[in-house]
């Protein structure tokens, strides 16, 4: 039986979900009235779908998928100022290889590659500083993406670009936070969320007090958790014990990894090197206020964007979607990804429409994988 | 690229650099330690860590290192990780 055999600790998951059973129950919480509890990091995404947790839980409570998919929030005229940049000539352009497939307006930056845009796949900004030292004759940017799990990569990478005086080194910047779309849904007035599982390698970084406001003024239960199965249960146990006793809390399950106070170093490298943008755009989410960080000014010289004068740096355009896609309202919980009617058809984890078919953290790719909910499965 | 993988401090490659070989599943590849670094480096070596693309960023102990990493080969994330640290020894190599 699948249960017994993938937990690796099946009978300490067996009692929380029946612990967790008790709770949903005692809260009134059921199928037709559930507990909506949004886990905000797209690797609690993919546990969720990969243990099956959302068809094994009480049917009183639910998850709602978050945008903490840093591919999948990236909009699409994003990889378009990436296909332009690595088309220019000299330019080596390096990316994360999760962030090749996403299609931009004309092609993705895999499709830029095929039609000989120097764009290398790596493990880490350090592979393209070293590329920029043995390659003093060519322009090498890398594409910064992702929450404060790796901006401080980016960080360091700039003060040590900086330190060993490399002029021929630059990030495309496009860092991202997590508080603040957070803020954003919770202002949502179409928004029903009763709690959140909070990201944990984020929280790693900059600790758990950015998610006061969470508890403080919206009144809701936050709780940081870890990436196995049975973390993921007994922080919803928490969540819900929170809601059972009229609480509303920051809740640290994973304190094994997450310092209360984050790590000072990535805190200090990430405020010397970075400011926030007075606002930055979130695929289905539109602009978003102070959710976007750029390089400071005294790092310009290392900054793609003013570099070769793309982007925010000469205004943008207009937000749009490809026709069809339904990534925006999947993302802010409206609808269910099988409820989009390009999902299955016209994007597949083969051929992308939406960003969020393109990771395995995106939640149309984890259904996609996993079979879908307890709703599909049911039906 | 948003989770962390496990992996053990080997030796200390360069230290002005704040830089150390890490053996990650087997794989040993160049990391940053700037982050986990509060003494003389050297005692990093045998330290278990969570790195993030190359970046050393929390110390952790031996068990939570294999409970971690048994997670991440089950989401596939292991694999990930590895694959893209072979992408970019590549990309250091192609010559152009």
């Amino acid at each position: 039986m699948k249960f017994a055999s993938e937990f690796r600790d099946p009978t300490l998951a067996k009692a929380l979900l029946a612990r967790i059973a008790g709770v949903a129950d005692q809260i009134g919480a059921t199928r037709e009235k559930p507990i909506h509890i949004m886990e905000i990091c797209g690797g609690h995404t993919h546990s969720i779908f990969r243990y099956g947790l959302d068809k094994l839980i009480h049917p009183g409570v639910e998850f709602i998928h978050g945008p903490g998919c840093p591919v999948c929030v990236l909009p699409m005229s994003r990889v378009d100022e990436c296909v332009e940049i690595a088309m220019r000539p000299g330019v080596i352009f390096t990316t994360f290889g999760d962030a090749m497939r996403v299609p931009g307006h004309k092609m993705s930056l895999m499709q830029a590659k095929a039609q000989g845009a120097d764009i290398r796949m790596v493990y880490s900004p350090l592979d393209a500083l070293e590329l920029a030292r043995r390659n003093p004759d060519r322009e090498v940017v890398f594409f910064g993406l992702g929450f404060e799990t790796t901006t401080p990569s980016t960080a360091l990478s700039i003060q040590a670009a900086a330190r060993e005086g490399l002029t021929n080194f630059g990030v495309f910047c496009n860092h991202i936070t997590v508080p603040e779309p957070i803020k954003a849904l919770l202002d949502d007035p179409h928004m029903v969320l009763d709690g959140f599982i909070g990201p944990g390698h984020v929280s790693m970084v900059i600790g758990t007090h950015p998610y006061d406001f969470i508890a403080q003024n919206y009144g809701k239960p936050i709780v940081v958790a870890g990436f196995e199965p049975t973390d993921l249960l007994q922080s919803v146990l928490m969540v819900l014990m929170q809601i059972a006793e009229g609480r509303a809390a920051v809740e640290n399950q994973y304190a094994r990894v997450v310092p209360e106070n984050g790590n000072p170093v990535s805190l200090a490298a990430i405020a010397d090197v970075y400011e926030r943008r007075p606002s930055f755009e979130w695929r289905g989410l539109g602009e978003i206020d102070a959710s976007g960080l750029r390089i400071r000014p005294k790092y310009r010289a290392f900054d793609a964007e003013e570099k070769f004068g793309i982007g925010y740096a000469v205004g943008r355009k207009a937000y749009e979607e490809p026709e069809g896609c339904a990534c925006g309202a999947v993302m802010t919980g409206r609808i269910k990804p099988t409820a989009c009617p390009q999902f299955g058809k016209g994007c597949t984890p083969d051929m992308p429409l939406g960003a969020l078919m393109v990771s395995s953290e995106g939640a149309c790719a984890a259904y996609w994988q996993y079979g879908g909910s307890r709703g599909m499965a049911a039906g | 690229m948003c989770l962390g993988i496990p992996g053990r401090i080997v030796a200390i490659t360069d230290e002005a650099r704040q830089m150390a070989l890490a053996e990650i599943s087997g794989v040993r590849r160049e990391v940053n330690v700037a982050c986990i670094a509060d003494g003389p480096l050297e005692d990093l070596v045998g330290e278990w860590a969570l790195i993030h693309v190359g970046f050393a960023m929390s110390r952790i102990d031996p068990d939570e290192a294999e409970r971690t990493l048994q997670a991440l080969r089950d989401l596939g994330e292991a694999q990930e990780a590895l694959d893209a640290m072979a992408e970019g020894q590549k990309a250091l190599e192609a010559a152009r």
